[in-house]
């Protein structure tokens, strides 16, 4: 493990130069590996800890008592240098985002406040990733046992599968509380201090928080990171009473699998969604406003997800048309759904089901704030900020000592790169500059297969390309002809990665197939760390794992550019 | 030559479009218009993905026929010795024709779909695909169309449709083919399988009654009218052999014993709807009604054609008039439906199954009408002819056991209405006369199923007084 890193670390510094990255795969980039930590849950850091314990600094063990002493020590130190301030940092939200600035910003030895109105862990902990998962853990199973076809050709025979719904449902809610609870004693245990109540910005450098009928505590910081993330998007006509209209909120805790849901919107959350109902037995409408569904995604691979993960199933959908008015069920009557058109907003039809799920992405949290008292204006609720996560107020002036990350300043909205933006806020702000590469942040979507992206899509990079006048090519693998894949008997699925012919600049990757969201990391990594094709074609994989798609993908590709690798170069062992 | 579709993969050269172009069956019926249409109607070819490629199966069609298709749209989804490819079109048009089923194996080259420029030419391109599927598989492309050949074929398909139709529904829940999600008709409302299911098995939503939540269609329904529907054809194919000295061998003349006999499809139906009555509660109401006087009535008029399933029905119609609760039901457990017409279904027995003819407005149509349509309707029913209007619109179901002698019995009310009666035998019975004598009179027993969430004991009493009070006194029977 920790040759195999230390491997591809040493030629990023020599690869520097050419990239126009330099920076972010320069010094910092130990703190790379931390960023990429998913909702703060899992422990890949810990696969990293013997690297890191030979730089010394470190303090991270997770819930590790050991941790909080060597922290005291260097909080002492830290402590006294704030002249009048009560913390060097205070995040408003302890969500993913605060969650991972607050770790980071301890282990640089700041003095460290996290300001939480309503539960730690935010969305994702509370009414997103984490209970979506265990939703979705539960629904690849059953849809596994359901698949008599599939189970036929393992030679498995399994009678009549069923769940329970509220055992489901269980299942998601302890998760969340269990993660909820390992993220407040991760913090608690290395001493940031959690402030409870309604976070408020008064002035630079200055936040109140209390909660309604408690007088307000005024505290003062050096800085201040604003993470309060988002709200379910609702458009307006459509009236949600939380049992027949729902959000993705409401929906997680599973209180009903309806019969037949319409599911509004076919991102990241429908998607997941349909997979979870309709493995549980539901049937799914999708009503999409584009004109295709799953747009975002890249195309081709969209193309197939819809041939894998909508078409067989129990699922129909309407695109290119907008949901003006969805009135719950009440007094006998069905859901209705009034559709138009979405380019000549001619009424299109009317649909009767027995719930709808609103997917339509989400809303940026951020009224409450106070942003008015540093002449901050949002820009449909989203704070603006600059590449370094600074506010930027009305005048497009930076704030002094304000930063936003996250969902809230909705560059990227996904946890990980909450944390990540949290993480590049306080390299910044204990002294190095840092930029998050926002193109090395995976994204997965945890339908069954999965599918995975990092970097551009097809069209974005030929766009791209054309623009600044390079060469693109593609590279695909499939699934089919993986090992590991036809031994689970999962051949479906498709690697795709874009790059750059001339430098061996990986653009952007794309899965879908059989554990895509965990395949993603070797390209994004690759791309985080400037890492050319040619030099991560001569990384070895374990075969058979599905890895070798990757690195099926890596050795398809046809670089001009000399291999300059030193993975190739003979290592003393 | 630019004129015919090309898909992205097509390698093919250019001499066998030329081929294809001139070798386009000159058709009688275009006449000398052929020239100038055949141009705007294209043909998909099976594109060769891989240089190794020599024939490739459709894994499945994006598009479906009469679909508008817009450049650069994928239309199908091919799979070669390689990978699964989505081809794409080159020109807008309609898909007109698809030639080559998903599952089908084409040779690279060969044509597989059709399309039109306007949808007006989907009907001839569709034509054409007819000719050129009949003619040979692809392969020498020079070979020219025999016109007749198709006609056969056809013929099967449109006498197979209206069974297909007719058979669909004999699942479903017997009542009024309107449903209120439906908005009297105007919108199919039917569950995303189920629509799948209807296009895989190729089932008309608009003829069948949902048996879902507000009457929506859902994948069962569809799934019973494809299953009848496969029984029926296959029955209109025993049918057509009647002229043949050899019987078509019925299931319910030899049972073997000891042996396993999976339902027919109509069992399977009845089987359903028999389990589904589990979830309605009902309770039984019985009466015993004097029918001398329509016994007499009937004697009279039975030279006329009247028959004594009609007088009976007749007798209950107008007795429904003056209850029309009786003749409501409750679709959604939280309301009346009121059954804007009186339609008395009257099971019939059939080879192997059973089957409710519906009598429709029984209240409005004279008896010797009515006698003549009951009449019509066993014939269609024994001949498995029935159309769905004609067995799945009943509002009250009547079920006489009484020609076997049976004097009283139970019936399993039919999902979807509100009450069934069970008529036994008229008999002699000695009674007690109001004068204090004793006397013969015949009389038979009949016994109401009913809903109890919408018909309740008191409601049952009534209508089965006025029901003796007609039967006792039939003169209204005959206007």
């Amino acid at each position: 493990m920790q040759s195999s890193f230390s491997l591809s670390f040493a030629p990023n510094s020599s690869l520097a130069a050419p990239s126009p990255r330099s920076r972010p795969g320069g010094e910092p980039s130990p703190s790379a590996p931390i960023s990429l930590r998913f909702c703060g849950l899992r422990r890949e850091a810990l696969g990293f800890t013997p690297l890191k314990q030979s730089t010394s600094r470190h303090v991270r063990v997770p819930g590790g008592r050991c941790g909080g002493g060597k922290v005291s020590a260097s909080l002492s130190d830290n402590g006294s240098t704030p002249k009048s301030f009560d913390y060097d940092l205070v995040i408003i939200g302890a969500g993913v985002g605060g969650h991972g600035a607050a770790l980071h910003a301890v282990e640089k030895g700041l003095k460290t406040a996290i300001i939480e109105g309503d539960v730690v862990g935010g969305t994702c902990v509370n009414r997103g990733c984490v209970p979506s998962k265990a939703l979705l853990a539960v629904s690849g199973r059953m849809r596994e046992l359901q698949s008599d076809h599939h189970l036929k050709a393992l030679g498995l025979q399994v009678a009549a599968a069923s769940y329970d719904r509220q055992g489901v449902a269980d299942h998601a809610n302890n998760l969340a509380s269990k993660i909820r609870s390992n993220l407040t004693n991760s913090m608690k245990a290395i001493g940031v201090d959690i402030l409870t109540g309604v976070g408020t910005i008064l002035g630079p450098q200055k936040v109140k928080y209390g909660k309604v009928g408690v007088t307000d505590n005024v505290i003062t910081a050096k800085d201040i990171i604003i993470a309060t993330g988002s709200v379910p998007f609702v458009p307006k006509g459509i009236e949600v009473d939380g049992k027949t209209v729902i959000t993705s909120d409401h929906a997680l805790k599973l209180e009903s699998v309806p019969d037949w849901i319409a599911i509004v919107g076919s991102g990241y959350i429908g998607l997941e969604f349909s997979d979870v109902y309709t493995a549980l037995g539901s049937e799914v409408t999708f009503i999409e406003a584009l004109d295709q569904l799953m747009p975002g995604f890249d195309p081709e691979i969209g193309k197939l997800a819809q041939r894998v993960l909508i078409n067989p199933r129990k699922i129909d959908y309407h695109t290119g048309v907008f949901a003006t008015k969805i009135t719950p069920a009440k007094d006998g009557k069905p859901v209705v759904i009034e559709l138009i058109d979405a380019k000549t907003k001619e009424p299109k039809d009317t649909l009767e089901v027995d719930a709808a799920l609103i997917a339509t992405g989400r809303a940026p949290f951020t009224k409450g704030l106070g942003l008015e008292n540093i002449k901050v204006e949002t820009q449909r609720g989203f704070v603006p900020v600059d590449e370094r996560m600074r506010v930027i107020d009305a005048n497009g002036n930076l704030v002094p000592h304000l930063y936003c990350i996250g969902d809230a300043n909705g560059k990227m909205m996904l946890a990980h790169a909450a944390s990540a933006q949290g993480i590049s806020v306080v390299e910044q702000v204990t002294g190095k500059d840092h930029v998050l590469n926002h193109l090395s942040i995976p994204a997965a979507c945890f339908t069954h297969p999965e599918i995975s992206m990092v970097g551009l899509t097809e069209p974005q990079a030929r766009e791209k390309a054309q623009k600044e006048g390079f060469e693109v090519s593609v590279a695909k693998t499939s699934f089919k002809a993986n090992t590991k894949a036809l031994a689970e008997n999962e051949g479906e699925g498709l690697a795709k990665m874009i790059y750059r012919p001339d430098s061996g600049e990986i653009l952007g990757v794309h899965i879908f197939g059989l554990h895509a969201a965990d395949l993603i990391h070797e390209a994004s990594n690759a791309i985080a760390l400037g890492t050319s094709i040619n030099d991560i074609k001569f990384a070895v994989h374990a075969h058979p794992t599905l890895s070798e798609v990757l690195d099926e993908l890596f050795k398809s590709a046809k670089v001009n550019h000399p291999v300059t690798s030193s993975v190739s170069e003979p290592v003393a062992v | 030559m630019a004129r015919l579709l090309q898909t992205t993969f097509l390698p093919s050269s250019p001499s066998l479009y030329i081929a294809r172009k001139s070798s386009l069956p000159g058709h009688p019926r275009n006449g000398p218009r052929a020239a100038p249409i055949q141009s705007k109607i294209r043909e998909i070819f099976m594109p060769a993905l891989s240089s190794t490629m020599t024939e490739g199966k459709i894994v499945s069609w994006v598009k479906s026929e009469g679909d508008k298709l817009a450049k650069g749209e994928s239309v199908v989804v091919v799979e070669s010795d390689k990978a699964d490819m989505d081809v794409e079109t080159f020109y807008d048009g309609y898909l007109a024709a698809i030639m080559v089923e998903e599952g089908g194996v084409a040779a690279v080259g060969s044509a597989i779909a059709l399309l039109a420029e306007t949808e007006d030419e989907i009907a001839e391109a569709k034509s054409r695909a007819e000719d050129d599927s009949s003619s040979a598989p692809p392969g020498p492309p020079t070979a020219p169309a025999p016109a007749p050949a198709p006609a056969p074929q056809v013929e099967t398909a449109a006498s197979v449709a209206p069974v297909v139709r007719a058979a669909a529904t004999v699942a479903a829940a017997v009542g009024s083919a309107v449903h209120p999600a439906s908005e009297g008709g105007k919108r199919v409302v039917a569950s995303p399988y189920a629509k799948k299911l209807a296009k895989e098995l190729k089932v008309d939503l608009g003829m069948l009654v949902g048996s879902g939540p507000m009457g929506r269609i859902v994948a069962k329904d569809v799934e019973a009218a494809a299953d009848v529907a496969a029984d029926a054809a296959s029955a209109a194919t025993a049918g057509a052999a009647v002229a043949a000295p050899v019987a078509a061998p019925e299931k319910s003349s030899a049972i073997e014993l000891g042996t396993v006999v999976p339902f027919t499809t109509m069992q399977g139906a009845v089987s359903r709807n028999m389990v589904e009555s589990l979830s309605v509660p009902t309770f039984r109401v019985g009466y015993t009604i004097t029918t001398d006087a329509l016994d007499a009535l009937y004697k009279k008029i039975k030279s006329k054609g009247v028959t004594m399933s009609a007088l009976l029905a007749k007798a209950t119609a107008l007795a429904l008039v003056k209850h029309p609760v009786i003749n409501s039901s409750c679709r959604d457990g939280n309301s009346f439906t009121y059954n804007s017409s009186i339609n008395i279904a009257v099971a019939v027995a059939i080879d192997g199954g059973l089957i409710t003819p519906v009598l429709q407005d029984a209240d409005k149509v004279d008896i010797y009408s009515l006698s003549r349509k009951w009449k019509e309707l066993v014939d269609k029913a024994r001949a498995k002819q029935l159309q769905p209007h004609e067995y799945n619109t009943g509002t009250f179901t009547l079920s006489n056991l009484g020609m076997f002698g049976v004097d009283r019995f139970d019936a399993i009310l039919p999902p979807g209405t509100g009450a069934i009666m069970a008529v036994g035998a008229s008999q002699p019975t000695v009674v007690g006369t109001k004068d204090g004598r004793i006397g013969m009179k015949n009389q038979m027993q009949v016994n109401v199923t009913a809903d109890h969430r919408v018909i309740y004991g008191a409601d049952l009493a009534q209508f089965l007084r006025t029901l003796a009070k007609i039967i006792e006194d039939p003169k209204d029977l005959t206007f």
